[in-house]
């Protein structure tokens, strides 16, 4: 028989036993002698016959098929090294750059991204062995132009999207901002008054700071029409 | 470390010369996140002593040679600052900065989830601002609160405190004074979770006996340390929450109209006199009330 010890939406620390006897459990967990402790601070979720902890801090570890926000650190002859906040660093070789075929005698790497860049980027692979590889050949991928570039904590990216995207399509709507959020933790913002960028900016790191906390939206969305009053 | 008679540690009372009892911790006060370029910090007040951890990583590890293939390294990084102690301390690092560092980072990798980031390195930086003895013991406890603050996975925390011999009696956490005068030093790291002893030293002439009463009377001070520890990593994020949030609502994910109402704007002027703050949580409006 599986019981479930913790609160659900609980604040835990390392160590905190949470559950007894088997259950599924996710992200944050670890288990021992049949017993569960969390592995992290984090935010206790308790599905019923799943649980997990949802860590508050944490670097960025890849994940095959993220969409990620990532800046060019190095350019090499068919490659890029790119910084994508994460503790491997991640390369896009130039085959899967562009959709044509990079030819390294005629084409330059620069003239594709140079030095600096900010790219909207997937993450193709990555295991525990090998670093993570990008590509950029997909529709809507490719280079940041303009904008803003802020970063928050990778793990808040969920909650500043909203069940469904209803925070991003808020904060959108309201703002009138583009908005690309990376699962890196990086969020592009790009808006035609620099006001409307800011503003975006300002809920978004309300979010990241409140990102435990309940009836979040309604809160953003109160904050946002109050100061365009 | 002979015991000399020169100085009276202890009273008839069994009062030690700061005024504690010989099984009391002294006043100690954990805050986190007191670096903000770092993953993680924290800062420890343990009577005199005052520590600064900072974490860094995991990140990739240079030169590379050094890298694990299967897990994490654990770098730390002890330091006593010039004017940490009224003879200033040299700043070049000495053999025992180097020695504590060795054993705090292989304390932490007792507990650290290390597998999960192979390839990389997580550097701890601690650096001593002001110490009164048991630096070694403060240093870890804070570093294991600074790697869960920077989010790191660990099995559990560590907290670290020391016990010593005095008179042939067993003394928990040593300050300066009772560190050289007494005839032992029993410095431990225990994680209370699992019922782990991570780090053991001993400096002096014990008895089993005594060794016996040293390691118990530790294992309960840190006991007690580590509900310190616990509190000082929840407390930022439920400072937040109590004041964000509505008090005493059910979280139900159906819609609802009426029940946000009043709550809402009623505990709010309560909240703003405790708590100013730059970003004060608004007055809402009723009319604007949706599903979230």
């Amino acid at each position: 028989m599986s019981k479930v010890i913790a609160k659900n939406h609980a604040i835990v620390i390392p160590g905190d036993l949470l559950a007894e006897g088997p259950i599924n459990y996710g992200e944050g967990i670890v288990k021992r002698n049949g017993e569960y402790y969390s592995s992290v601070v984090g935010l206790f979720q308790d599905k019923g016959d799943f649980i997990q902890v949802k860590a508050l801090r944490g670097k960025y570890l890849p994940r095959p098929g993220d969409l990620v926000i990532g800046k060019v650190t190095e350019v090499g002859l068919t490659s890029w090294i790119v910084d994508i906040g994460s503790p491997y660093t991640a390369i896009l070789s130039a085959n899967n750059a562009t959709e044509k075929r990079f030819d390294p005698i005629n084409d330059d790497a620069r003239k594709i991204f140079s030095l600096g860049d900010i790219i909207l980027t997937k993450i193709a692979s990555f295991d525990r062995t090998r670093d993570p590889m990008l590509i950029t050949n997909e529709r809507g991928l490719g280079k940041l132009r303009g904008g803003r570039l802020i970063q928050i904590e990778a793990s808040h990216i969920p909650r500043v999207i909203g069940k469904k995207g209803t925070m991003i399509n808020m904060i959108k709507r309201l703002t009138r901002t583009q908005i690309i959020t990376g699962q890196n933790g990086k969020i592009w913002v790009n808006g035609k008054k620099i006001e409307d960028e800011l503003k975006a900016i300002q809920a978004i790191t309300r979010i990241e700071l409140e990102a435990h906390t309940q009836g979040l939206t309604d809160r953003i969305r109160d904050m946002i029409s109050e100061d365009q009053q | 470390m002979a015991g000399d008679g020169s100085v009276k540690l202890i009273d008839e009372k069994g009062i030690r010369l700061d005024g504690r009892k010989v099984d009391e911790l002294r006043p100690v006060n954990i805050k986190i996140g007191v670096i903000k370029n770092a993953d993680g910090s924290a800062e420890i007040r343990m009577g005199k002593n005052i520590i600064i951890a900072a974490v860094y990583g995991p990140r990739e590890l240079h030169p590379k040679h050094r890298a694990l293939a299967d897990r994490a390294l654990i770098q730390c990084f002890y330091r006593m600052s010039t004017f940490s102690v009224s003879d200033r301390k040299s700043p070049a690092p000495s053999r025992r900065e180097k020695e504590i560092s060795m054993v705090i980072s292989n304390s932490l990798a007792s507990v650290v989830l290390t597998e999960k980031y192979p390839r990389t390195t997580i550097d701890v930086y601690l650096q001593v601002l002001q110490a009164d003895g048991g630096t070694r013991t403060a240093s870890l406890t804070a570093a294991s609160v600074a790697l869960a603050d920077a989010g790191i996975p660990m099995r559990g925390l560590i907290a670290s405190v020391a016990a010593g011999l005095i008179n042939d009696k067993a003394v928990l956490d040593l300050f300066d004074v009772e560190d050289q005068k007494g005839s032992g030093d029993l410095p431990l790291g225990y994680c209370p979770v699992l019922d782990e002893i991570s780090l053991l030293q001993l400096d002096g002439v014990f008895t089993v006996k005594q060794f016996e009463d040293c390691l118990n009377i530790a294992i309960k001070g840190a006991k007690d340390l580590y509900e310190i520890q616990r509190d000082a990593l929840k407390q930022k994020y439920t400072d937040i929450r109590a004041e964000v949030e509505v008090p005493v609502k059910p979280k139900t994910e159906e819609p609802k109209e009426e029940p946000k109402e009043e709550p809402k704007v009623a505990p709010k002027p309560v909240l703003k006199v405790e708590k100013p703050k730059t970003e004060e949580p608004k007055p809402s409006k009723d009319d604007k009330k949706e599903v979230e």
